[in-house]
């Protein structure tokens, strides 16, 4: 359950595919302040699995993945790290 | 992070709204853990001249016009020659007789419309150089003769203009990244000039145009980590190429207490239009 969660910002990208669901969900977190979540609605299967992994990849949390309906999922991830540097 | 990093954050501190076609136009380097929309909007707001539009500066422009840098200076005032297209891929046949200038901008905004490109229609002396490369964040030297080389080293020097100097004889190549202030400069390196005569011009000397194509796409990716602030640049350092037997070697370069124009007591302080003794100068 992630009903107590508070939601900063939503994104649905139901319609795109890899690599541009995660293209859009970073492009997202990076406006969003550390320790905000962003809810990410989306329909392509394969990003399901990509987008919470490369969100950990750059150090982000994600807090749930749901399927919604037949074809639909929620992510929610919390921003835990700005920019990753070098 | 590299602490000579140039660009900005946005103009009012906030990251941009992408258009949808810069999405997809900058999504592989968006997906790049160290560059992302942030660190394409540094790209964006980037201000990078070329010095020359022959054998470097064509691919370096090529590829700084891809990343989306956002403005390009060319200097240059020879015309497109059939001898050039040997290894100057930024200008075509159709372009014979045209200024390179004018070629190059056509080049690299027909392949992205975001980038704006300066041109600078004529030779660099000391009276013009400094007016000329005030404005940008990074200059390339691609230049093809020994005085503009210490020209433009001596002027970025006094400006504090980051450097990305290379040069190509034959089957190699050579890349050092100049940061003023924080490292040596190119005279740390050769303090002056060979002499006329001493030295074939590469025009006398030949080039294997895909050379230029290497070292180029070298020096343009040393300018685009210098606007992300990403990695480790060439400081203190210079890479030499050998196409023959593919090797690398970077060969570190001390900076020179006593260099004329970085060291403690620097002896030149006007920039010197050293004699052009390379015929295609002219």
């Amino acid at each position: 359950m992630t009903d107590d969660i508070t939601i900063n910002k939503t994104i649905d990208i139901r319609g795109q595919v890899c690599p541009y669901t995660f293209v859009r969900s970073k492009l997202a977190i990076e406006k969003m302040n550390v320790g905000e979540v962003l809810e990410i609605i989306l329909d392509h299967k394969a990003a399901v699995e990509n987008v919470p992994k490369s969100m950990e990849n750059e150090g982000q949390k994600v807090l749930a993945v749901e399927q919604t309906s037949e074809k639909e999922w929620r992510i929610v991830v919390r921003k835990d790290k700005e920019k990753k540097k070098t | 992070m590299c602490p000579d990093s140039v660009g900005t954050r946005g103009y009012k501190g906030e990251i941009m709204e992408f258009t949808e076609d810069q999405i997809l136009r900058y999504s592989r380097h968006i997906l790049l853990p160290e560059v992302g929309g942030e660190g394409q909007e540094r790209l964006l707001n980037a201000k990078v001249v070329l010095v020359g539009a022959g054998g470097l500066g064509s691919p370096v422009g090529y590829y700084l016009a891809a990343a989306g840098v956002g403005t390009i200076g060319v200097i240059d005032n020879d015309r497109v020659e059939i001898s050039n297209l040997q290894r100057q891929i930024a200008h075509n046949s159709s372009r014979i007789g045209v200024l390179k200038a004018d070629s190059a901008k056509e080049t690299y905004e027909t392949l992205n419309h975001d980038v704006n490109v300066v041109t600078h229609k004529e030779r660099l002396t000391s009276a013009n150089i400094k007016n000329i490369i005030k404005d940008y964040d990074i200059v390339v030297d691609g230049s093809d003769n020994f005085p503009t080389r210490y020209l433009v080293n001596d002027a970025c020097v006094m400006l504090k203009k980051t450097l990305i100097s290379a040069a190509v004889f034959r089957f190699e190549g050579q890349l050092m990244s100049i940061y003023p202030g924080d490292g040596p400069c190119y005279r740390c390196l050769f303090e002056i000039p060979p002499p006329p005569g001493m030295v074939p011009s590469c025009q006398e000397a030949g080039i294997l145009g895909a050379v230029t194509g290497v070292i180029g796409t070298l020096q343009a990716t040393e300018v685009i980590k210098a606007i992300l602030g990403i990695g480790e640049p060439l400081k203190g350092k210079l890479l030499l190429w050998n196409a023959l037997d593919m090797s690398f070697r970077i060969v570190k370069v001390p900076k020179n207490r006593e260099c004329p124009v970085c060291g403690e007591h620097p002896t030149i302080k006007d920039l010197i239009d050293y004699e052009h003794f390379c015929s295609m100068s002219h």
